[in-house]
């Protein structure tokens, strides 16, 4: 069932997204008019086998890419009109990350990993990162850099990261992806946690069924159409 | 400013792990900086000293100096000049008159030429003329002898010893240990001895007609403003065929050769400092591939591409900082070289301190290359995607036309050029050089490119497999190929042409020396000596050449205006110091055919026995052409001469050009055989002798018999101006060698930014199951090529410049030193081997299991 909302009361809302590239000559259509609202605090799963278009439909929410038509509005803004730099802005105003692979600057300790988004708002991290590290469980390794630490631990540095400057939506992208079981589910849990600690409107992508139930809503994806959208 | 902060803290936090990914960038920097501040600093550290003692180097506070004895109005100028000054005894005088004549030590019997100068106490009244022992020079009018310790060593004399000099004898007191202004190379022309000037008459050798020089030199009262008398007697004096110097006068011509010596090697400086950017642009290159993800990463976390290229440029800028401070220490180390390459051609003690000003430009300019080449690799941090976080395949499709990289480009050229136009101090110049360095880099370029294209073309397919291996890592994803052959080929570029000028410009000297070339003249013969010199060589063994009649005189009037009037023309120094040629002293000869260092290139050469007759009259002269451009005059145009006070008219008829370099009796001004048969004259006679031994045995028995001929062993000369060359030459060889340097530090960063793939494929292969040996080869293969390509169109440059530089700069024959030219692309090709298998050391000390557990 879709639902329609108004739009102050919308977190993220797509409309006819389209996306298609030019693999080897021929038009390659990614994704085929894509439409959704989500509302602010809610916990989408966006779900479906590898190549339905998930990643491709992550990064245009994100604004990381442009789409070939239709719409995005974050939390009230169009980013189609938005250039690549004023949609950089907006991400680091209101949008938060947390990738398969970690995605951790090597050269930064983990500490100055989290306070990256606080700092390129170009406030004082003060002891924010620091309190995070703790709440993530990694109080005392804050002086590491990211080869020195496991890829739990890095996952929990860039779930800090990505909840350090309280962003409004946050993407997820396979986060246990790179993980064993157990250490996988400890990273959902604080990810579930802090979702709800911090009232984060959360978009997770995964094909992880288990990690998937936990969402409020499941939207399927298969060969760039939205086959199912369930809400719980 | 909030951006601000950011870009500080993230450039300051990033840094730390940068600093040694970018290390061959410092030691980029570092290399050309260290150049230039040697350089700089040391043409500083020159010129101070040229400032310092330009007094001593005088001897005075004003000189004058003539060709001939100082006329009574000369003497009447010279008392007008003290009297201006103040009232009598206010201003010292010491009057110093030089010449050549030959020296023979009667206990040793041997012979020869010095240069005499015959001094009048209180001279140098600045500076010191230091002798062993230290007394010698007061007691000068004593009425001994102070010679060049190389004259005691020539004629194997020691203090004490009597030698005589014309007709005196003298006894040795003392030999001269330092003189102001002293020039090695002078020496070559004769040591130089001292004599009281009470003595001069003695030796009987200044006859009227003497080549002798008469100089007097004045202390003035420090009241005395040297320049403002200068300006007032300059031009009477002028007109009297004296010329007059002050301190003012010596230090501006000082600066103004010595500024120009320090200039040139400042390019070559520059040189190696842009290359040095060069490498920095290639090091930065790699550096961005590498950071790809980070730059993706803090993309994704919303940071403008503005600002990461911001953080990256700031890293840059500081590491260039570090390099700049470093290369002036470095630089510092090695200005302390540089006089003793120099030593030698310098007429001035000169004084090392660091100069803080060279240290500043240096360091200044080093941080300003380094951003100039640092941007237009950074720019490319602005097109990466934040997509590259979700898809490590992601690659960002350049802008077609990028406006950034545009304007970069531009300032990079701009910047090139400013460097250039800086160093060189004038702006044809510094135009002239970044054209060249432009046009250099850009046969490189296409050689370079041509390489690439060609080997991943025309690979043939039937090559053993580790060859191909080996060259097609030219042109894969991420190859250095083309600015490794920029840096390399440039550098030996410069070095083959630096070699290729010096052979050149010695060959030309050495040919000279070839064959029946003669090598030993004997001036001043007067007319009854010929029979006896041509007697006395003949009878020693020795063929005399034809005697050469010298006879002197002076221009009175060109074109119906009288010379002295042109003279006493008001003008300042410099309009005064260019009538050189009007004022001049010629020593002109007759004869009636061309030489073969000469050729007539206006007008026609007369033919024999055309100066004899009816038709004679008024004689033909034929000029040099440089001569006839400074005086005005062309064929048809007269010029009266003053023979020893006699007018004689004369009509330019031809004009030559002659080659000056060539050792043979050559003349600013001819005559047919007829007209000065009568004047006052001597003859200079040609001799070719072998062996430095016979060549001394015969000078001494002329010395002994006919005294007042003087002889000069021509091959010393040579010499001396062979060492001279080969001293500026190692000068700007070692100047030169930094460009090389830089060359083999970018060729390290190279190596450096591809051996983790190197070592990767070298290692699947041996996991696959080759040989060491056989990866050494692959490694062969690729290097051998960059360093082979590199040499051969350095070469190909070298060879190119060269001939341009040697046909039409120095107006002479052009040949290819095959070796010298083949050992430096020799040592290029293995530059770049050591340092291709430095970097693939990894592959054999490390086993496959080893790397591939480190993926």
């Amino acid at each position: 069932m879709m639902r329609t909302g108004v739009g102050f009361l919308c977190m993220l809302r797509t409309e006819s997204l389209t996306k298609s590239y030019l693999s080897g000559g021929r038009e390659l259509r990614v994704l085929h008019g894509i439409t959704f609202d989500l509302d602010p605090g809610g916990f989408l799963a966006i779900v479906g086998p590898s190549g339905s278009g998930k990643s491709t439909l992550l990064a245009l929410l994100a604004g990381l890419d442009q789409p070939t038509s239709g719409r995005v509005v974050l939390g009230g803004t169009d980013l189609g009109p938005l250039s690549e730099d004023d949609r950089a802005r907006l991400r680091s105003e209101r949008v938060g990350f947390v990738f398969q692979a970690f995605n951790l600057i090597p050269t930064l300790t983990a500490r100055e990993n989290v306070q990256v988004p606080l700092e390129l708002r170009g406030e004082d991290p003060g002891n924010r990162a620091q309190a995070l590290l703790s709440r993530v469980g990694l109080d005392g390794r804050g002086h590491h850099y990211p080869a020195q630490l496991s890829g739990g631990e890095q996952q929990r540095v860039a779930l800090a990261r990505a909840f350090v400057h309280r962003p409004k939506l946050l993407f997820a992208d396979e986060p246990t992806g790179n993980l064993d079981a157990v250490t996988g589910a400890r990273v959902i849990e604080l990810l579930t946690e802090l979702n709800e600690e911090q009232g984060t409107t959360l978009v997770l992508v995964t094909h992880d069924p288990e990690l998937a139930s936990r969402a409020h809503r499941v939207i399927r994806l298969r060969d760039g159409v939205v086959v199912e959208d369930k809400q719980r | 400013m909030k951006s601000l902060r950011f870009v500080l803290l993230m450039a300051a936090r990033e840094g730390r792990a940068s600093l040694a990914r970018l290390s061959l960038l410092l030691a980029a920097v570092a290399v050309g900086v260290a150049a230039l501040v040697a350089v700089n600093s040391f043409t500083d550290n020159l010129l101070e000293s040229v400032r310092g003692q330009a007094r001593a180097l005088l001897g005075a506070d004003l000189a004058v100096s003539s060709g001939a004895p100082f006329t009574p109005r000369t003497l009447e100028i010279l008392r007008d000049l003290e009297l201006a000054v103040g009232p009598a005894g206010e201003v010292s005088v010491a009057r110093v008159t030089s010449f050549a004549a030959m020296t023979y030590a009667p206990k040793g019997g041997a012979t020869r030429l010095v240069q005499v100068a015959a001094v009048q106490p209180g001279y140098p009244f600045y500076g010191h003329i230091e002798t062993q022992p230290a007394l010698a020079w007061d007691r000068l009018g004593d009425g001994g002898i102070v010679a060049d310790p190389s004259l005691l060593s020539a004629i194997g004399a020691e203090l004490g010893d009597t030698l005589t000099l014309g007709e005196a004898r003298f006894t040795l007191t003392g030999v001269v240990t330092n003189l102001p202004g002293d020039v090695a190379v002078r020496a070559a022309f004769g040591p130089r001895a001292y004599i009281a000037a009470g003595r001069l008459d003695e030796t009987k050798l200044l006859v009227v007609g003497s080549r002798a020089r008469y100089e007097a030199f004045l202390r003035l009262p420090a009241s005395a403003d040297a320049q403002r008398l200068a300006e007032r007697f300059r031009v009477p004096l002028s007109a009297e065929r004296v010329t007059l110097r002050t301190v003012e006068d010596d230090q501006a011509r000082l600066t103004e050769s010595l500024g120009r010596l320090g200039r040139y090697l400042g390019l070559v400086a520059l040189v190696a400092l842009l290359l040095g950017g060069l490498g920095v642009a290639s090091a930065v290159h790699v550096f961005v591939k590498r950071k790809l993800d980070t730059i993706a990463i803090l993309r994704c976390l919303g940071a403008s591409g503005r600002k990461v290229m911001a953080v990256y440029l700031v890293q840059s800028a500081a590491l260039g900082v570090l390099g700049s401070l470093l290369g002036a220490l470095l630089g510092v180390a090695v200005q302390l070289l540089l006089p003793r390459l120099l030593r030698e051609l310098l007429p001035v003690d000169v004084v090392i301190a660091p100069s803080w000003r060279a240290i500043a430009l240096g360091v200044a300019l080093g941080v300003w290359t380094t951003l100039a080449f640092a941007l237009l690799p950074l720019l490319a941090v602005r097109r990466v995607s934040p997509l590259a976080v979700l898809r490590r395949d992601y690659e960002a499709t350049p802008a077609p036309r990028d406006r950034g990289r545009i304007a970069a480009a531009i300032l990079l050229g701009i910047s090139i050029v400013a460097l250039a136009v800086l160093q060189a101090g004038r702006l044809g110049t510094g135009l002239g050089f970044a054209g060249g360095i432009g046009l250099a880099l850009f046969v490189l370029w296409l050689g370079a490119l041509a390489l690439v294209r060609g080997v991943r073309r025309f690979l043939p397919r039937r090559l053993p497999y580790l060859l191909r291996q080996g060259l097609a890592n030219l042109y894969r994803p991420a190859n250095q190929t083309v600015s490794v052959v920029l840096a390399l080929g440039f550098g030996a570029f410069l070095l083959g042409n630096v070699l290729l000028m010096q052979h050149n410009l010695l060959r030309e000297l050495r040919d000279g020396d070839g064959g029946d070339r003669p090598n030993v003249a004997f001036f001043d013969i007067q007319p009854d000596q010929r029979e006896v010199v041509a007697a006395t060589l003949r009878k020693l063994g020795a063929q005399p050449g034809q005697p050469v009649p010298i006879v002197p005189m002076r221009i009175e009037s060109v074109k119906g205006v009288k010379a002295r009037e042109r003279l006493a023309a008001p003008g300042d120094a410099a309009a005064v110091r260019e009538r050189w040629a009007l004022r001049r002293e010629y020593r002109s000869s007759y004869r009636d055919h061309v030489t073969s260092s000469e050729r007539v290139v206006a007008g026609a050469f007369w033919k024999p026995g055309d100066g004899r007759g009816a038709s004679a009259t008024p004689p033909q002269v034929s000029l040099d052409s440089g001569v006839a451009r400074e005086l005005g005059v062309g064929v048809g145009d007269e010029i009266v001469w003053d023979v020893q006070g006699l007018s004689v008219a004369s009509r330019v008829t031809s004009l030559r050009e002659v080659d000056w370099q060539r050792f043979e009796p050559n003349f600013f001004a001819i005559f047919p055989e007829g007209p000065l048969a009568e004047a006052p004259q001597s003859f200079v006679v040609l001799s070719r002798i072998e062996g430095a031994t016979q060549r001394g045995h015969v000078q001494r028995r002329l010395a002994e018999s006919l005294p007042n001929v003087t002889s000069l062993d021509l091959s010393q000369i040579q010499q001396a101006i062979e060492n001279l060359l080969q001293r500026v030459g190692l000068a700007i060889r070692f100047m030169a060698s930094f460009s090389l340097a830089t060359g083999a530090v970018v060729l390290l960063g190279a190596v450096g930014a591809s051996r983790y793939q190197r070592v990767r494929e070298g290692v699947l292969l041996r996991a696959l199951g080759a040989t060491r040996a056989q990866v050494r080869r692959v490694l062969f293969a690729e290097y051998a090529a960059l360093g082979l390509l590199s040499a051969l169109l350095a070469s190909g440059l070298a060879v190119l410049a060269g001939w341009a530089l040697t046909r039409f700069v120095f107006e002479q024959g052009f040949a290819v030193p095959v070796l010298p030219l083949a050992t430096l692309a020799a040592s290029v090709v293995g530059l770049t081997l050591l340092i291709g298998f430095w970097g693939g050391a990894d592959v054999y000390r490390r086993t496959p299991a080893d790397v591939l557990r480190a993926e």
